[in-house]
C-alpha cells in the first residue's frame, strides 16, 4: 500500500476513534453524576424528607420548607418576569422586527441571557436589600425574575417570528387590529414554543444558588413571610453541604437528588413539547 | 346582528342601507375603543423591550455606584494588588482574577478539544437514529444545576484527584524544570485544577452543542466535493467543516469561556478560597464569583462590601466584553448561512 495513503488512514482511524472516546467521555459525566446523585441521595429519600422542616444538626428532619420556598420564589419569580418577557418579545417579532431598538435589545438580552447570576444577585442587594434593610423573599423572587426575562424574550421572539406572515395578512384583511392579530391568532400559533421558553425558564432557576444567596438568604424555619428571609432548595444543600455534620451533608444529597431530578424532567418536557432544536 | 360569542360584540360590519344613529354612535365608539387598546398594547410592548435595557443599565449603574467606595480608596492599584485583609480593610483583585481566569483557561483547554470531537462524531460518525438522543443527553449536562456539580466535586470528585490524579502529576512532574512549579505542593484534592476540571464538564455541553449546529450548517455539497475528491472523513472535517465554521466554532468557544467566568457554585465548593496567586496549579485559590458567594453576606463594614462589589463589577465588564464578542462571531455566521 501506498505509505501515504497508509498514514493518512491511520491518521483518520485515530481521530475518529478520539471523537467516539469523547462522546463516551461527555456521556460518561452524566451517567456518574446522575448515577452518584441517586446512590447518595435515595437512602435519605422518605416521606419526611417532604413533611418535615429542616433540622439542627445532629437531629432528624426534612426539607419541607426549603422545597416550599423554592415553589413560592420560582412561582413568583415566572409570575414576574413572564410577562415582561413575552411583552418585550412581541416587540422585537411584531412591531420592531427590523428597528434599531429591536437589534439593540436583542444583544442586550444575549448578554443578559449568559450573564454571571451572581451579578444579579449583586444588582438585587443593591437596589432592594440595602435600602429595604434586610433580606427578603421578594429581593430573591425579583433576583429570579431578571434571569427569567431573557430566557423568554429569546423563545417568544424566536416562536413569533416562526409565524408565518400569511396568517397574519389574513387577520388583516378581514379587519383585525394589529394587537387582537397578536393576541388571537400569532400568540395561539406560537403557544407551545412559548409555553416551552417558560418552562426552560423555570427550569434554569429552580437549580439557582447565587442571586438567592444575599437576597432571600436562607430560614431555619417555616416561613410564608415575603419580607423576611425565605428557605429555598439550593441554598440549604450548599449550607448543608458544607456543614461538618454528617446527617445535614445526607440531607443536602437528598436535596441535590430531588432537584436535578425535577429539574431534569422540566427540561425534557420542554423539549417534548417543541419538535423545534432547542435554541442556544 | 350579534354573533355568537364569548362576549358581546358591537358588529363592525357596514350593513347594507342606512344605518341608524345610534348604531352609527355604537360603532365608531367601539372602533375608537379598538384603535386605543391597539396603541395601548404597542407602547406596552415597546416599554416591556426598553425594560430589557433598563435591566442591563440598572445592573451596571448599580455595581457602579456599588463599587464606587472601593475604587476611590484604592484606585487602580486594586486591581494589581494581591491584599486580601478584612481586618485591616486593605483588598486587591489580584488573587480573583488570576484565579477566574486561570480556572476558565484549564476548562477552556480541556472542553474545546472534546467538544468539537463530540460535534464531530455526531454530524459525521453517529448513526441518524442515535444522532438526536445523544445530542439531548449532551445538553442535559447543561441543565443539571451548578450547585450538583458543585457537591458532587467536593465530596465525589476532589477525593478522587486527591488519591490519584494529583499524586500522579506530582511525582511524574515533580523533576521537570517548569512543570514542577505548575504542579508543586500537596495534593489537597481542592484547588484550581479541580475547579477548572469541573468547569470543563459543565461549558462541554455548550460548546457541543454550538459546535453542532455550526458543523451541520455546511452545504452538503462542499462535504460530498472533498469526500468525491477521495478525503477521509478526518480530512473533510479539517479543511473543509472547521475553515467554514470557524467563526462560529470560536463564538462557541467565547459563549463556553463567559460561563467559565461567571460561574459560582459549583467553583465555590473546589476551589478551597485561598486568597493568594500561586503558580501551582493544585494549589487552593480563589475566583471572583467565589469570592462574592463566599464573602458577601459575612462582609462588615462599607469598604468591605464595596470591594466585593467591585469585584462582581470586574467580573460583569470581562463576561460583558467575552460575551459581546462572541456575539459579533456567532451573528456574522448567522447572517452568512441565512
Amino acid at each position: 500500500m501506498n505509505p501515504l495513503y497508509a498514514s493518512r488512514r491511520r491518521r483518520n482511524v485515530i481521530t475518529m476513534g478520539l471523537s467516539f472516546g469523547a462522546t463516551i467521555f461527555g456521556l460518561g459525566w452524566l451517567v456518574l453524576i446522575l448515577g452518584t446523585l441517586l446512590w447518595e441521595g435515595f437512602s435519605g429519600l422518605s416521606p419526611r424528607v417532604f413533611i418535615e422542616m429542616t433540622p439542627p444538626p445532629g437531629s432528624a428532619g426534612g426539607l419541607l420548607n426549603a422545597i416550599l420556598g423554592s415553589l413560592v420564589l420560582t412561582g413568583l419569580a415566572v409570575l414576574f418576569g413572564t410577562p415582561i418577557g413575552i411583552l418585550a418579545g412581541t416587540y422585537m417579532a411584531e412591531y420592531g422586527r427590523h428597528a434599531k431598538l429591536s437589534s439593540v435589545v436583542r444583544f442586550v438580552n444575549d448578554i443578559l441571557l449568559s450573564a454571571p447570576s451572581i451579578v444579579v444577585g449583586l444588582f438585587i442587594y443593591e437596589v432592594m436589600v440595602y435600602p429595604m434593610g434586610h433580606f427578603s423573599g421578594w429581593a430573591g423572587a425579583v433576583a429570579l425574575a431578571v434571569i427569567v426575562v431573557p430566557v423568554v424574550v429569546r423563545t417568544t421572539e424566536d416562536m413569533l417570528t416562526l409565524v408565518p406572515d400569511s396568517l397574519r395578512e389574513a387577520a388583516a384583511s378581514i379587519g383585525l387590529p394589529r394587537s387582537l392579530m397578536i393576541m388571537r391568532i400569532a400568540y395561539r400559533a406560537a403557544k407551545a414554543g412559548m409555553v416551552t421558553g417558560v418552562l426552560l425558564a423555570v427550569a434554569r432557576i429552580s437549580g439557582e444558588t447565587a442571586p438567592l444567596l444575599f437576597t432571600a438568604l436562607n430560614n431555619q424555619f417555616w416561613s410564608t413571610n415575603l419580607n423576611a428571609p425565605m428557605a429555598s432548595l439550593p441554598v440549604v444543600i450548599f449550607q448543608f453541604a458544607l456543614s461538618p455534620y454528617k446527617d445535614w451533608q445526607a440531607l443536602a444529597w437528598t436535596g441535590a437528588l430531588i432537584i436535578t431530578f425535577a429539574v431534569l424532567a422540566l427540561s425534557i418536557s420542554a423539549r417534548a413539547l417543541s419538535s423545534t432544536r432547542k435554541q442556544s | 346582528m350579534q354573533p355568537a360569542g364569548r362576549r358581546t360584540v358591537v358588529d363592525l360590519a357596514l350593513q347594507p342601507g342606512a344605518i341608524r344613529a345610534d348604531e352609527a354612535m355604537a360603532r365608531s365608539r367601539a372602533l375608537a375603543k379598538l384603535k386605543l387598546s391597539d396603541i395601548a398594547f404597542r407602547h406596552v410592548t415597546r416599554g416591556a423591550a426598553v425594560f430589557v435595557l433598563l435591566l442591563l443599565g440598572g445592573v451596571i449603574i448599580s455595581l457602579i455606584i456599588g463599587a464606587t467606595p472601593a475604587l476611590s480608596k484604592f484606585g487602580l492599584g486594586f486591581l494589581v494588588s494581591e491584599r486580601w485583609n478584612p481586618v485591616t480593610e486593605n483588598f486587591g483583585a489580584l488573587a480573583p482574577i488570576y484565579g477566574t481566569l486561570v480556572t476558565s483557561l484549564i476548562a477552556m483547554v480541556i472542553a474545546v478539544p472534546i467538544g468539537l470531537f463530540i460535534a464531530m462524531f455526531l454530524t459525521e460518525l453517529c448513526p441518524m437514529w442515535l444522532r438526536r438522543p445523544i445530542g439531548i443527553a449532551i445538553e442535559l449536562l447543561a441543565g443539571i444545576p451548578s450547585i450538583i456539580y458543585g457537591i458532587w466535586g467536593l465530596f465525589v470528585f476532589a477525593p478522587f484527584l486527591q488519591s490519584t490524579l494529583q499524586p500522579f502529576l506530582i511525582a511524574t512532574f515533580g523533576e521537570v524544570p517548569v512543570l514542577s512549579t505548575l504542579f508543586a505542593g500537596p495534593p489537597y484534592g481542592i484547588g484550581m485544577l479541580t475547579a477548572g476540571l469541573i468547569l470543563a464538564i459543565m461549558v462541554l455541553p455548550f460548546v457541543t452543542s454550538i459546535s453542532r449546529d455550526v458543523f451541520e450548517a455546511v452545504p452538503p455539497v462542499l462535504k460530498e466535493a472533498a469526500y468525491g475528491l477521495g478525503c477521509t472523513t478526518w480530512e473533510v472535517v479539517r479543511y473543509v467543516v472547521l475553515p467554514y465554521t470557524r467563526v462560529g466554532v470560536i463564538g462557541g468557544v467565547m459563549l463556553g469561556l463567559g460561563r467559565a467566568l461567571g460561574e459560582t457554585m459549583a467553583v465555590t465548593f473546589v476551589i478551597g478560597n485561598a486568597h493568594k496567586v500561586s503558580a501551582s496549579l493544585i494549589a487552593p485559590g480563589t475566583t471572583i464569583s467565589a469570592t462574592i458567594a463566599n464573602e458577601f453576606t459575612e462582609a462588615v463594614g462599607d469598604i468591605y462590601t464595596s470591594s466585593l462589589i467591585a469585584l462582581g463589577l470586574i467580573l460583569f465588564v470581562i463576561t460583558f466584553i467575552v460575551l459581546a464578542l462572541a456575539r459579533y462571531l456567532l451573528l456574522r455566521i448567522e447572517r452568512r448561512i441565512g
